[in-house]
């Protein structure tokens, strides 16, 4: 059902919902960019409507609101061990629709592969709620509509931007929230149609591929610093890690902190075997892995085409010209 | 909540010196286990770590460490009446069905013994199950031998081949690599023969090619892969090759899966 807010009622909207749910959007960082005198657009609480950014694209993606960096998995003393507390709140976030989809990438590993789910992802997951940013003129580097993630039905509340108001579309159990502050008015979410880059994905991979000189660039051009692992709105990997307190080393707790594929050490066997010491071959594992094997195992390609990875590289490597690139090799071999 | 990644505590029951650097640790464990799987096995504050179980019985599990890094360096200083943490087991075995009334062939290389050993030691006690057993052992050195006294013993009842690949003055038995004791097997009937190769990664690769220009059809060779798993529950990410998770598909595998598997 369609509603219309001013922004003040938008706001009203928001404190109400406050009571009951912890809030998260794309927020102005000021002067936590990369580079001086930049801001960072990142995840983090929200109260108004002001404070959410709708005109740029977060560095970092809502991932680490149900994946924390560093997640404790339990507490231990010498003789016993006990879990933390879950949050008990549920969750707001204010998304994309390629981000919903990354969502339900990760959904995929810590829900579905395998026969065990993990309880930590679940107890978060089932807790969120997905606001829907409009975006209908996507950015540079993005690629949504190539991957077929650009429309999502999947939110409880769509909402688009305009200059003194907002309109949404809401499921059932938010209209009467939004009929207390906001007037009905008939609104179609809109999607994005065209980006400025298309890719094609590769349909069948030759083993020739593996071994494509295609790679032997990244060897050179890569340095391995994982910006792409961790900005990525769809990477799921993490190391369990150990640790004792300094004031207690019989007490400590096991957590588990993000890891990734492109990262030294992230194949490493005590005893000193390792896989893809190359950075190419890392490179190669990571695009066959969002574009081909993810979609070979579960039916669905890992990658949305949210085109961070490309904004956060440091040495200028296009993801998206890997992918086409791709492409073209495993048409020719 | 039903939490897979909390351990149990195993109480040591008895540790073996294998070799200065591989200890035997059995535990105290209930757990119902088919050979060739692992237990994540870990220390609180030291860490966790994926480790074959290497033989198991009535109320117990056998696991053989060597001392490679932080958490095992620690676990060899523990004793027996002292606790580990473990959780699992995880994974496919070896397929044990298949090998029933066939020609069993074992490759292994080192450490690579651990994981086979409850085979070895299941046909041992039932060696009606294998139409004929033959394994091959190598090993770096003559230090460097595992299970010395089960290879004895296996021996009485069938083919044991071990080598080091390089020998010392004491040292009587053979030396070279296991792919130059491979090619010279003579088997009877290569397409009947089902092969069990475990090892260092270029062993395997080596071993297996040997064995399949001895006339082995693929179909018929079973590797079992040493990857990192921090969760063996398909989550962690560390141990996919391509669209396989070892620690949920394997560490198990056909060679017809393995040989499609790049890293």
């Amino acid at each position: 059902m369609g509603f219309a807010l001013t922004t003040e009622q938008f706001d009203a909207f928001l404190a109400g919902l406050a009571r009951d749910y912890d809030i998260y959007a794309p927020k102005r960082l000021a002067g936590k960019g990369a580079f001086s005198g930049t801001d960072l657009i990142a995840y983090a609480p929200v109260q108004s409507l002001a404070e959410i950014v709708f005109d740029r694209k977060t560095f970092y993606s809502p991932k680490e609101i149900l994946l924390p960096i560093s997640q404790t998995l339990f507490y231990f003393t010498e003789e016993a061990y006990r879990e933390p507390q879950q949050q008990q709140r549920p969750v707001i976030i204010f998304l994309r629709p390629c981000d919903v989809h990354a969502v339900k990438r990760l959904d995929q590993i810590y829900l579905h592969n395998g026969d065990q789910a993990d309880p930590y992802y679940r107890e978060r997951r089932e807790k969120v709620k997905f606001f829907v940013m409009e975006c209908t003129e996507g950015f540079d580097s993005c690629f949504c509509v190539s991957m077929g993630t650009n429309r999502t039905g999947e939110y409880a509340v769509f909402l688009r931007l305009e200059a003194d108001r907002v309109l949404c579309d809401a499921r059932p159990e938010f209209t009467p929230a939004l009929a207390a502050y906001g007037r009905e008015a008939p609104f179609t979410p809109a999607f994005i149609e065209q980006n400025k880059i298309s890719v094609k994905t590769p349909e069948k991979i030759a083993p020739a591929v593996y071994g494509h000189p295609l790679w032997s660039e990244y060897d050179s051009r890569c340095i391995a610093c994982g910006r792409c692992n961790v900005c990525c709105p769809t990477c799921t990997c993490f190391t369990m890690q150990d640790i004792f307190y300094e004031d207690n080393p019989r007490c400590g707790e096991r957590r588990r902190v993000w890891a990734g594929c492109m990262i030294d050490g992230f194949t490493d066997l005590a005893g000193g075997h390792s896989f893809r010491n190359k950075y190419g071959e890392r490179m190669r594992f990571k695009a066959l892995h969002k574009v081909y094997d993810f979609k070979k195992r579960f039916g669905d390609h890992m990658c949305v085409g949210c085109g961070r990875c490309d904004d956060v590289c440091p040495e200028y490597i296009s993801f998206s010209r890997i992918i086409n690139r791709l492409a073209e090799v495993s048409d020719d071999e | 909540m039903n939490n897979p990644y909390l351990p149990v505590k195993a109480k040591i029951l008895d540790i073996q010196k294998q070799t200065a650097i591989d200890y035997t640790f059995r535990l105290a464990a209930g757990l119902h286990v088919q050979s060739g799987q692992f237990v994540e096995l870990s220390i609180p504050r030291v860490g966790e770590a994926p480790i074959s179980v290497s033989d198991f019985g009535d109320g117990f599990i056998e696991m053989t460490i060597r001392r490679v890094g932080k958490l095992t360096n620690v676990v060899h200083e523990l004793k027996p009446g002292e606790e580990l943490f473990i959780r699992g087991p995880y994974g496919h075995g070896f397929p044990l069905e298949q090998f029933r009334g066939r020609h069993l062939v074992v490759a292994a290389g080192g450490t690579g013994l651990a994981p086979v050993k409850s085979v070895l030691n299941r046909y041992y006690h039932n060696p009606e199950e294998v139409k004929s057993l033959n394994l091959l052992a190598g090993f770096k050195s003559p230090a460097d031998v595992l299970f010395a006294a089960e290879l004895e013993k296996w021996a009485q009842k069938f083919s044991v081949t071990v080598t080091v690949d390089k020998g010392d003055e004491n040292w009587t038995g053979n030396v070279g690599l296991i792919t130059g004791y491979v090619q010279k097997l003579v088997l009877s009937n290569p397409a009947g023969t089902q092969v069990i190769v475990v090892g260092p990664p270029l062993m395997m690769k080596f071993t297996i090619r040997e064995i399949l220009g001895l006339g082995v059809p693929p179909e018929n060779i079973w590797v079992s892969f040493e990857r990192k798993m921090c969760c063996g529950l398909g989550k962690c990410g560390h141990c996919k090759i391509g669209d396989t998770y070892v620690c949920l598909d394997g560490p198990v595998f056909n060679y017809t899966r393995a040989g499609q598997l790049v890293d």
